[in-house]
């Protein structure tokens, strides 16, 4: 593992983003009476240093053509995305509070339409696929950006990653970066008990990919590893997050009924405290 | 049809480099033409599909046109919710072309038979719908689904599909093409059964019954009006189409009948009844046992305008 850190300020930047997510998503959540929070805990760093130190984005101009597109291909976590679209500008912070509302444009899945979305995903197994489209147009338009997938573990059960994962290499795809959220719980139960993943790395490896193994909680190892993409050239590059599902709140980690619940009154109170945001 | 299409695709990648083929490994003796013209601008994405579907719609949301090309229903059910959610969701720029259509691959059995395509791919929001009737209409067909800027479903039948058209006909999507006049009765098809379809009217003008032919290549938008007109100038209406009596053609012309407040025509449904083949054959012995051959037709109206004057 590289062992270059970020600085102090950096670190502390990515850190109060994340937490201003986990904040979001909470009172979200806890509004709209939705679910998802837990898959929504162990992406938000990631999704802290992929939208403040990576990504190529400028939501003055959101269709810039060589921006970069991150395309959430779990996009169940629709409420952690659309908290960090919202508070890098790209639409007003109020917005949120008509997540899942009746008349809304924010629904429970990630929607194209929504400004900074990429893509309308919901249904697993779908954004490998639209992203590599999306690096092929780049390859052969001879176009800088790059291309940062985010996937479920779970999601991994679905053929279709798999007959992307086959694609992506073999046409040399090297700038698109999937991000396996390895939280190690699907929808009903571990994934090793559902249907096992492991090993996962060897897996991406043995498709054609060039993987690194991260703590996906870890800011520096974060930061290193998206910077340096893509990890060998004419590859594609898979990053396997080991994450925490609920990361953030204590009674919330490593519980698969956060998969489905919200919190009620006194559960937000308790989880706003331990991230030390007031109400 | 399928040679049609193809020239009409390349005639189409000749002037706008946004054109893409995707192509589910197939195509054999056929995309190798475009695929040497336009190297850069084709992919032979493997047997997959749905994978096939989804970088059709990433490439589409980076302002390509793309063409993907398959067989059978690999192209449509094998895929369908990324038809539904990455093509018809985004209103993306991807056209799905499948060859086979109907029972073309007769005797290559039931799983190679494309007989639902018509009526799952009508149900969805944003999708055109068009089966050609013969190739002239495919290669003109091909070019107008270009025109479109969402998506679009073309249904193709073979390679060595008769010509029906002797002049090349006002092709226009959502607008059916008068094949032949008559007064007596409308026979509306859609696909490669027009052939059978015109030979049909002939027979039936032998016996002194003019029957007024509409190819209603788009099934959706349905051309309502044509339906209408027919209707009120014909007073019977028979749809024939190589395809499940089930929500395609048949169903989508009922619907406008039944709503049309005239409750006096005649109507018949001529198709695939909701079973699959249980015999094996060659498409012509299976539309034979269908009432889909030149005989079957014709006695189907026959019999219809028979009830209809007792």
């Amino acid at each position: 593992m590289d062992n270059m850190n970020c600085s102090d300020a950096r670190i502390a930047r990515y850190k109060a983003f994340a937490t201003q997510i986990r904040a979001h998503v909470l009172r979200m959540t806890h509004r709209a009476k939705s679910s998802h929070i837990g898959g929504c805990f162990s992406i938000a760093d990631l999704l802290a240093v992929l939208y403040n130190g990576i990504l190529q984005v400028d939501h003055t101009q959101p269709n810039m053509p060589d921006r970069d597109r991150f395309i959430i291909s779990k996009g169940h976590v629709a409420a952690a995305v659309y908290a960090t679209l919202a508070e890098r500008g790209f639409f007003p912070l109020e917005w949120l509070d008509t997540f899942y509302q009746d008349g809304s444009h924010l629904p429970g899945h990630v929607t194209y339409g929504v400004p900074g979305a990429e893509a309308s995903t919901g249904s697993l197994g779908h954004g490998l696929s639209i992203s590599c489209g999306i690096a092929l147009a780049g390859k052969r338009d001879n176009r800088s950006y790059r291309v940062f997938t985010l996937l479920g573990d779970g999601e991994c059960d679905e053929g279709s990653i798999w007959e992307a994962a086959l694609f992506a290499p073999h046409h040399h795809l090297d700038n698109l970066v999937a991000i396996i959220d390895y939280n190690k719980i699907q929808s009903f139960g571990m994934v090793k008990e559902v249907l096992d993943l492991d090993p996962l790395a060897e897996k991406w490896r043995a498709f054609g990919w060039a993987v690194k193994e991260i703590d996906g909680h870890d800011i520096n190892q974060i930061e290193n590893s998206l910077q340096n993409v893509p990890f060998e050239p004419e590859q594609p590059s898979c990053i396997i997050a080991h994450t925490i599902k609920g990361k953030g709140i204590s009674f919330m980690e490593n519980q698969l009924a956060w998969h489905y619940r919200h919190p009620n009154d006194e559960e937000l109170q308790q989880a706003l405290a331990e991230l030390g945001v007031s109400e | 049809m399928r040679a049609a299409f193809i020239r009409s695709l390349i005639n189409l990648a000749r002037n706008d480099d946004r054109v893409f083929l995707l192509v589910g490994d197939v195509g054999y003796s056929l995309v190798e033409p475009f695929a040497e013209e336009f190297p850069a601008q084709f992919v032979n994405v493997g047997i997959a599909e749905q994978n096939m579907t989804g970088i059709a719609a990433g490439l589409a949301l980076c302002d390509k046109m793309v063409f993907i090309y398959s067989l059978a229903n690999f192209p449509t059910l094998r895929c369908f919710e990324q038809i539904r959610n990455d093509v018809c969701y985004h209103n993306a720029n991807v056209k799905i072309v499948s060859s086979g259509g109907g029972l073309a691959y007769g005797a290559l059995g039931a799983t190679h038979h494309v007989t639902e395509d018509l009526a799952i791919m009508r149900a969805l929001p944003n999708m055109t719908v068009i089966a050609p009737g013969d190739p002239v209409e495919a290669g003109l067909a091909t070019q107008a689904i270009a025109g479109l800027p969402g998506p679009g479903y073309l249904r193709l039948a073979k390679t060595g599909d008769p010509v029906v058209h002797q002049r090349t006909p006002n092709f226009q999507i959502g607008r059916a093409i008068t094949v032949r006049e008559g007064n007596d009765a409308t026979l509306i098809a859609t696909g490669g059964i027009l052939n059978n379809t015109v030979q049909a009217a002939e027979r039936l003008a032998q016996r002194g019954i003019q029957t007024r032919v509409l190819s209603m290549h788009t099934i959706k938008p349905l051309d309502i009006e044509s339906v209408l007109e027919s209707a009120r100038e014909t007073g019977a209406i028979i749809t024939i189409e190589e395809h499940s009596m089930i929500g395609g053609l048949g169903s989508a012309v009922a619907e406008v009948l039944a709503e049309s407040g005239n409750y006096r025509i005649a109507f018949k449904r001529i198709g695939i009844t909701d079973s699959f083949s249980s015999v094996v054959g060659s498409q012509e012995y299976l539309l034979k046992g269908l009432s889909l051959s030149v005989d079957g037709i014709t006695d189907a109206v026959q019999s219809l305008l028979d009830t209809k004057t007792h």
